[in-house]
């Protein structure tokens, strides 16, 4: 690819604006090695976002063991279609990997398929969670129904609205492909896969937390 | 002008130091009547720790304030670190901290220990807004509640289940009246009908949540006999501010007496 | 690669680096951190009026619970009858006093306002990190007021369980009128805060470890930099828990779960249809945010009293690297401590020793703050501008404030210290007082980067006199009547018979507490005269030595006019023996001061 068609990362554009245009930039991202050391802004930023949305989530965890701990708790089996949709997702953290390399490998309409596949997947995993609200509520069980209950409606919907709000990130990204810059170890697709990755893992983990702990 | 405010602070401080330490050496906790003077002597004890810290760290701040106004020809020192002094005071502060620590931890094991086996037993439950007491009887044991048997026309405040043997011979005190015999250990259980509420006796230093869910055991000894109050110290409605008891001290010899007088 | 690009921007648009003209894009959805700064600060300050006199009706109420009050009775009719009080209504004076006070003004100003202005000013940068998201930060902060604001013109009025909203008076609708419609507009506004809180701590954190200007190493950085970047730090681990628990507090509230509620509750005779829930758990929650939270408060304006006092003294601050290590140890305990304020709870009380421990530990680098401070003023040449009369007022009320945590810190104490007017003396002096004089401070200090001009410095100190006298009146006297058993949130004490004699002292502090109230209006006829006839400034009217003052006052769009200042030292060097001037400025490269280190 010719520097004409890759320019450099408008990242910002989606989470700020950066520094205002035409002065001399901020030392920081001169490559001064001083303080270099936290690497890439952006994913600083994203870094520490997805450290306040583990403590939310950590939040609910205490909550859940001190709440399973009373005597009215009554498990809840799982049902068989969370394990297909977490099939769904973990796939789509593949796809999105996928395409990176692609497009690390210039081949950018092998990276738009990828893409478009990872966002359907994506679409998918939250369509099947409505799926399992679906059966669970076909079976009787609400939120209001047992504790167990409660936490598994509670925390499969905060997830998938984190989840959704990655999907609208993730398009924001994936439209403006074409034009976007690629430099090594920065990308924009990249910052917003370190996300997904994260939502998958986290909902790994709720996995665990709900039906296998 | 500048020369004025240094002198005006450190004669702010200065009255604030002599009023705050004046109105210290008053007695402002309620009259102790139960055995945990232990707090009241901390308690002592802290003022007067950090009251004398008080005073030597505000006259410092208002001598300092004053005299090291900016004058004509003073120039301030180029003096920013002293290892030995830093560790000096930061230690010094550390080891009160740790006595005062280690005071609190035994007081605080001391309060919250095991009672004596032979303390009378009482539940106290708490709703908007009036206090229940009722002992156990003869049998020792509190007969089952059931929030669904709760009837106020009835008088049955707390639920307490009549089909239950064990409840036959509780006896339950009008609302917000409570009898304690002086001298014997009293162990309460606090209990909640609905919101948290905190049951709160400022001249026994007693004060215990009562968190609805759970059962909270407290104890202490009254020591002298006497009509004293029972508060709500934790905001529990719009009538939490007249949640008001009373709680009665007699003579250990004339306690079922009294307790049956009151029944009646 | 970086390089190339910058040059690139740096010719190719020259010519596109001034602000946005459009009065909407400049000052309303303005992207720059000076002009998001100054929002926050006047949306703060309106709701410090607002919440100021819900605490003065608070007041009226406890000094005079007899009387009725006919006029005001027109004026707040919902809650009044007859020109009686209602006690629902006293309910949410104290709810929404604390409610505002604590996350509306005193987060906001000296965080969300001062930090916003000074982070990129004191660390060299051009703008936050992310200056989008600091705009969208505000216009999220904004409607979370107008939402906690509406909720009293609900028809059941607004939240009424006190700021630290415990169930199940929170949960049940019926258990108070304020835990009807006006509760979850309470929760509903505090989401909104977290997550503009949130969109700011993100912002703070990268641009503080970032966006550092060449040679400005975390050791080099002004207190008032440190206090911030802990501050984010505290931020974004700590109120998710509020979050968390809000969120199940609403699902309780409206869709019958039961997490906070247990079983058996029975409000007036009618049993409630939850079970099993642990309100318990809603303290833990909540504290291990609200403890935090306190330190969000305070540790701003430890670092702006520090900055002050070195500046006015001409003095280095004595003690740097302690001062940011307190800073350090302070926020990292507040994270173990939270159970403090749950020793009469009923939690285990072995939990009760350990939480005994990490609090009473905390006097240690509190402690070590003060030695520092009295030490810097110690052979200094102290110039008694306003802004050094706060700080002055930020250490004795620290002092003051500070000594009575070591009471409510050793558990038996607390049993009976609990809930009464002790413990409102020890937050109003230190993390209330503390964080209102230090925002006065930091508002006379650096009204110059926010307006351009200087505020009037007599009418500043007379404010000052003020505000600290009848600041010390109003909450000094509260001790006492702690000790007396006085508990809080009672509408009227003198139900009580041990508390009957104690209504002098309340009619006391209600006066003091109007000659406050009334003494903000000096500040205010300053601040805002200032900001429009105040003289100008210059680019360093205070001779102080941080990067702020090395560019014009007020800043332009970008914050310097052309290269970002390298940075060769500590904000502190003041009186250097041999130097030219008084002071040093950090971005100076003259080889003088004590570099080691620094």
């Amino acid at each position: 690819m010719t520097a004409g068609v890759l320019e450099r990362p408008t990242l910002p554009k989606v989470l700020g604006d950066g520094p205002p245009p035409g002065l001399p930039p901020s030392f920081s991202d001169d490559g001064d090695g001083s303080h270099g050391l936290f690497g890439d802004t952006a994913r600083l930023g994203l870094l520490a976002f997805m450290g306040t949305v583990s403590m939310l989530f950590i939040g609910f965890t205490s909550a859940y063991i001190v709440r399973r701990a009373s005597a009215d708790w009554r498990p809840l089996r799982a049902p068989g279609l969370l394990w297909a949709n977490t099939a769904l997702l973990l796939a789509s953290s593949a796809t999105l990997e996928t395409a990176r390399r692609r497009l690390r490998s210039s081949d950018l309409r092998g990276a738009q398929v990828f893409v478009a596949a990872t966002g359907l997947l994506g679409l998918l995993f939250v369509a099947g969670q409505v799926g399992a609200w679906r059966i669970l509520g076909s079976q009787g069980v609400f939120l209001a129904s047992n504790p167990h209950s409660s936490f598994f409606y509670m925390l499969t919907g905060i997830h998938a609205i984190h989840l959704l709000g990655g999907l609208i990130w993730f398009t924001a990204v994936a439209v403006r492909m074409r034009q976007m810059a690629y430099a090594p170890g920065t990308d924009a697709l990249g910052l917003v896969a370190l996300f997904w990755h994260f939502l998958s893992a986290l909902w790994v983990y709720l996995l665990y937390l709900l039906f296998v702990m | 002008m500048a020369k004025f405010q240094g002198l005006l602070f450190g004669l702010a401080t200065l009255l604030l130091v002599g009023l705050a330490t004046f109105f210290f050496t008053k007695d402002w906790l309620p009259p102790l009547k139960s055995d945990r003077g232990a707090i009241d002597h901390s308690m002592w004890v802290t003022l007067a720790v950090t009251g004398a810290v008080f005073i030597v760290t505000n006259l410092l701040l208002a001598w300092f304030g004053w005299r090291y106004t900016d004058r004509p020809g003073a120039q301030a020192a180029y003096w920013h670190d002293d290892p030995r002094l830093e560790w000096t005071w930061t230690l010094a502060t550390a080891g009160i901290m740790f006595v005062f620590l280690f005071n609190a931890l035994g007081l605080w094991a001391q309060i919250t220990k095991a009672p004596p086996p032979n303390a009378l037993v009482v539940e106290v439950t708490g709703q908007q807004f009036a206090w229940n007491a009722r002992y156990p009887g003869k049998d020792g044991v509190f007969g089952r509640t059931d929030p669904k048997l709760v009837d106020p026309g009835a008088l049955n405040f707390i639920g307490i289940d009549k089909s239950d043997p064990s409840a036959t011979d509780d006896i339950v005190l009008p609302q917000n009246q409570l009898y304690l015999p002086k001298g014997r250990a009293v162990l309460v259980h606090v209990r909640s009908l609905d919101v948290v509420h905190s049951f709160f006796l400022p001249n026994f230093r007693v004060k215990q949540d009562a968190m609805p869910g759970m059962t909270v055991e407290t104890w202490f000894t009254p020591t002298e006999t006497g009509d004293f109050e029972i508060a709500c110290a934790q905001h529990c409605g719009l009538g939490h501010y007249r949640m008001r008891g009373q709680v009665h001290v007699v003579a250990a010899a004339d306690f079922d007496k009294t307790v049956a007088a009151a029944m009646e | 690669m970086a390089h190339e690009a910058h040059a690139e921007t740096g010719h190719a648009e020259a010519h596109a680096h001034a602000a946005p003209q459009a009065f909407i894009w400049r000052y309303i959805f303005s992207k720059d951190h000076k002009v998001i700064a100054v929002q926050y600060y006047l949306t703060a300050m309106f709701m410090a009026v607002i919440a100021g006199l819900l605490a003065m009706t608070i007041r009226l109420q406890l000094a005079w619970p007899e009387k009725t009050w006919p006029q005001l009775g027109k004026v707040l009719s919902s809650g009044f009858s007859d020109g009686v009080m209602n006690p629902e209504f006293y309910a949410m004076l104290f709810t929404m006093h604390g409610t505002i006070m604590v996350f509306f003004v005193l987060s906001t100003a000296p965080v969300s306002g001062f930090g916003n202005l000074l982070i990129p000013l004191q660390a060299g940068a051009r703008d936050m990190a992310f200056p989008f998201l600091n705009g969208l930060s505000f216009w999220t902060f904004l409607p979370g007021c107008v939402v906690i604001l509406a909720s009293f013109f609900v028809g059941s009025g607004a939240a009424a369980a006190g700021w630290t909203s415990y169930p199940p008076l929170s949960a049940l609708q019926s258990a108070i009128p304020g835990s009807q419609m006006g509760q979850t507009l309470w929760i509903i506004g505090m989401v909104f805060f977290i997550a503009s809180f949130t969109m700011g701590g993100l912002n703070f954190l990268t641009t503080i470890l970032n966006l550092r200007t060449k040679g400005l190493s975390l050791m080099r950085m002004p207190l008032t930099l440190w206090s911030m970047f802990l501050v984010a730090i505290l931020g974004l681990l700590a109120f998710p828990a509020l979050t968390a628990a809000s969120l199940m507090l609403l699902f309780d509230r409206h869709f019958g779960t039961s997490f906070f509620v247990p079983a058996g509750v029975v409000l007036s005779g009618a049993p409630q249809a939850h079970a099993g829930g642990s309100p318990l758990l809603w303290q833990h929650l909540f504290w291990f945010l609200g403890h935090p939270e306190v330190y969000i408060l305070m540790l701003p304006a430890l670092g702006f009293t520090s900055d002050i006092i070195a500046a006015f003294c001409r003095k280095p601050i004595f003690g740097y690297k302690a001062m940011a290590g307190a800073m350090c140890a302070i926020a990292f305990l507040s994270f173990v401590v939270w159970g403090h304020h749950m020793f009469v709870s009923g939690m285990s009380p072995y939990l009760g020793m350990a939480f005994a421990v990490g609090t009473i530990l905390i006097a240690v680098p509190s402690a070590v703050k003060v030695f520092n401070w009295l030490a810097t003023l110690w052979r200094s040449r102290i110039i008694y501008k306003t802004p050094m009369l706060w700080a002055m007022g930020v250490v004795s009320l620290f002092i003051s404030g500070g000594l009575s945590g070591v009471f409510l810190g050793q558990g038996a104490l607390d049993i009976h210290l609990h809930d009464t007017y002790f413990v409102v003396a020890h937050f109003h002096l230190i993390m209330a007082g503390a964080a209102l004089f230090g925002v006065f401070g930091a508002t006379t200090f650096w009204f110059p980067k926010m307006f351009g001009r200087l505020m009037n410095d007599s009418l500043g100190k007379i404010h000052f006199w003020f505000t600290f006298l009848a600041y010390y009146s109003t909450f000094f006297p509260m001790h006492y009547i702690g000790f007396a058993g006085h508990s809080r949130r009672l509408y009227d004490p003198y139900q009580y018979a041990f508390l009957k004699d104690l209504q002098p002292i309340n009619q006391l502090i209600t006066i003091s507490a109007f000659v406050l109230g009334a003494s903000q209006i000096l500040f205010f006829i300053n601040f805002f005269w200032s900001a429009f006839k105040g003289p100008k400034a210059s680019d360093n009217p205070w001779d102080a030595n941080g990067l702020e003052w090395s560019t014009p006052s007020p800043p332009p769009h970008g914050n310097w006019p052309g290269d970002i200042p390298a940075v060769y030292r500590w904000p502190y060097d003041y009186s250097v023996p041999g130097a030219p001037k008084d002071h040093v400025m950090q971005h100076d490269p003259s080889p003088i001061g004590d570099a080691a280190g620094h």
